[in-house]
């Protein structure tokens, strides 16, 4: 196998290993729109650290961090309603990221690869940060998923029962902004919430449990970068868009599976 | 306890004492002067129309709402059972029962399945939380409710979306579980008659407390009356009712021209309970 070829096997496998778990939540706490609008606003992160020259990384953890660290702030003045201001905010962020691209030195941004990914042509060092980062939010999301689960279902009672919602609801969000970081290498921004959504859909289909889904989530979309990655050199399709068709493809088999099952059993 | 050494006042046995709460919501004073104490093996009922103030009060007694004034003291070291008015788990979470109930208390172990069995909902732990009905789910959150060993249950609204037989059943639940453990409950109503018989004290909240005291104190005060109207007075021996006008086809009061045909009191009771909704609000 090629090296390039390695390197995005891995490096799509560590992001799809992450998002299983961390993508079973968004599913459960409803916030597959709170993962788009932090994903469109990354790029803010990548024209900053273009700008400041900083690590793009640490750019994009910083930007995507402060947008959930606003968020739960703004929860807790409950008259406001979330997903507007979410909205402007990710929105607002994405067009002046674009603006700002536009007036930088454009032979150094490929902004498509921002948009939809460019897994081939991930780095060893991209590597480190998938695995560095994703291993700590997987440890997070581990120490954390009672409290994160008692909170998920619900809220209140959770409180008076002790668990440090306030605490895991931050947390939680700050790891989203970890992962779609890193994702973004992989898939992009456009396409990053798919990668946390639709395999955490498909393992719905089979689970049992909520650890059980979280797991065959991670499983699913690892699957997927497999399967999108050999679509992409078969048939020479962009790579990114590829292994989101390749979740879709596993998620719709996974379901007409069980359909025919429960009909027959 | 140092505690009690400095605050040699409460009586023995208190566990919650709320005093002077005014709490506004959204620009509106939804709490306003409210009181309210509850003890050990005692039962305190909330009772108000909807929108009245009680699960708010009940969020406040919990510390989930900080109150823009008063004073609000649990004896310290109270372990609270709560039961929130509604919990409805999504459908993309494979939550058994079991499950549901472990998740209120590390380390469970067997427990889950005894207290089930109390509650009276044996045999469900497997089954998937969101496939139970209306009365099995309220036995389920009362369950985890029990399974923190607690010193005070709070239960909004215990017996909601439960039919009139498993309402009468589970008020005589809570009264048993009261009688075995001794412990304090503070739940919501909104039906004083249904909660009669199962309560010590009942707590009237209209925004302010409009009255408190035992059950049938309370179902002949003016304040409880001109709240409820005379639906409130359903079941009571005594049943006067005067019609000072009649109903259009459509439901509107229309001018009563001539005496109308008596009609049985069950209608009367629907007619007044559609009234007192629209007074109520006001
Ligand atoms: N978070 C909130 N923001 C604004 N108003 C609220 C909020 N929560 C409750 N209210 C209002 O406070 C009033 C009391 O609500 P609640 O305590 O739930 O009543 P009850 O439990 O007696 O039916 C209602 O008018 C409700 O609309
Ligand atoms: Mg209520």
């Amino acid at each position: 196998m090629d090296d390039f070829l390695l390197r995005a096997l891995l490096g799509g496998i560590g992001v799809a290993m992450v998002a299983g778990p961390l993508g079973a939540f968004v599913v459960w706490r409803r916030m597959a729109y709170f993962g788009a609008a932090m994903a469109h606003s990354a790029l803010l992160g990548v024209a900053l650290g273009l700008l400041l020259e900083l690590d793009l990384n640490v750019a994009v953890i910083a930007v995507c961090g402060a947008l959930a660290v606003l968020v739960a702030a703004l929860e807790r003045y409950k008259g406001l309603a979330t997903d507007t201001v979410l909205g402007i905010v990710a929105h607002v962020s994405l067009a002046v990221a674009l603006v700002a691209l536009a007036f930088m030195e454009t032979a150094r941004v490929d902004l498509f690869a921002y948009l939809f990914g460019d897994i081939l042509a991930v780095t060893r060092l991209d590597l480190v940060w998938i695995y560095g980062g994703g291993l700590t939010a997987l440890a997070a999301v581990v120490a954390m998923w009672r409290p994160l689960l008692a909170a998920t279902v619900h809220e209140e009672l959770a409180e008076v029962e002790g668990a440090p919602v306030a605490g895991v609801r931050l947390a939680f969000m700050l790891l989203l902004a970890l992962v779609i970081a890193v994702g973004l290498k992989v898939v992009g921004l456009l396409l990053i919430t798919s990668l946390l959504i639709i395999p955490a859909a498909a393992a719905r289909r089979v689970a049992r449990t909520p650890e059980q889904m979280a797991v065959i989530a991670s499983a699913i979309g690892c699957l997927a970068v497999a399967g999108g990655l050999y679509g992409s050199l078969r048939w020479d399709s962009p790579a990114g868009p590829s292994i989101v068709v390749a979740a879709a493809v596993l998620f719709t088999a996974v379901t007409l599976a069980t359909l025919a099952f429960t009909r027959r059993g | 306890m140092a505690n009690q050494a400095t605050e040699p006042e409460r009586p023995h046995g208190l566990l919650v004492e709320v005093a002077g709460i005014d709490l506004k919501l959204g620009g509106n004073l939804v709490l306003a002067g409210v009181a309210l104490t509850a003890s050990e093996g005692e039962i305190v009922t909330l009772i108000g129309p909807n929108g009245s103030g009680k699960s708010t009060l009940v969020r406040v007694v919990l510390g989930l709402l900080e109150p823009d004034r008063g004073s609000v003291y649990m004896r310290p070291g109270t372990r609270v059972g709560y039961m929130p008015q509604r919990v409805v788990v999504d459908e993309m979470l494979p939550l058994t029962v079991g499950r549901f109930l472990a998740l209120g208390v590390p380390a469970a172990g067997a427990r889950p399945r005894a207290v089930l069995a109390e509650v009276g909902a044996a045999g469900l732990a497997g089954r998937p939380i969101q496939r139970l009905s209306g009365g099995e789910m309220q036995r389920v959150l009362l369950a985890r409710a029990l399974l923190r060993e607690p010193d005070l249950l709070v239960l909004d609204e215990p017996v909601q979306g439960v039919d009139v037989t498993g309402q009468g059943e589970l008020f005589e639940l809570i009264t048993r579980i009261r009688d075995r453990r001794g412990l304090g409950v503070l739940m919501v109503s909104h039906d004083l008659h249904l909660v009669m018989a199962s309560t010590d004290t009942v707590v009237c909240l209209n925004h302010h407390v409009c009255c408190t005291g035992r059950p049938e104190a309370v179902s002949r005060h003016p304040e409880y009356l001109a709240l409820f109207g005379p639906l409130a007075e359903r079941g009571l021996a005594v049943y006067t009712h005067q019609h000072d006008h009649r109903h259009a086809v459509g439901g509107e009061a229309a001018p009563l021209a001539a005496p109308p045909p008596r009609q049985d009191a069950a209608e009367d009771t629907a007619e007044d309970a559609a009234e007192t909704e629209g007074r109520s609000h006001g």
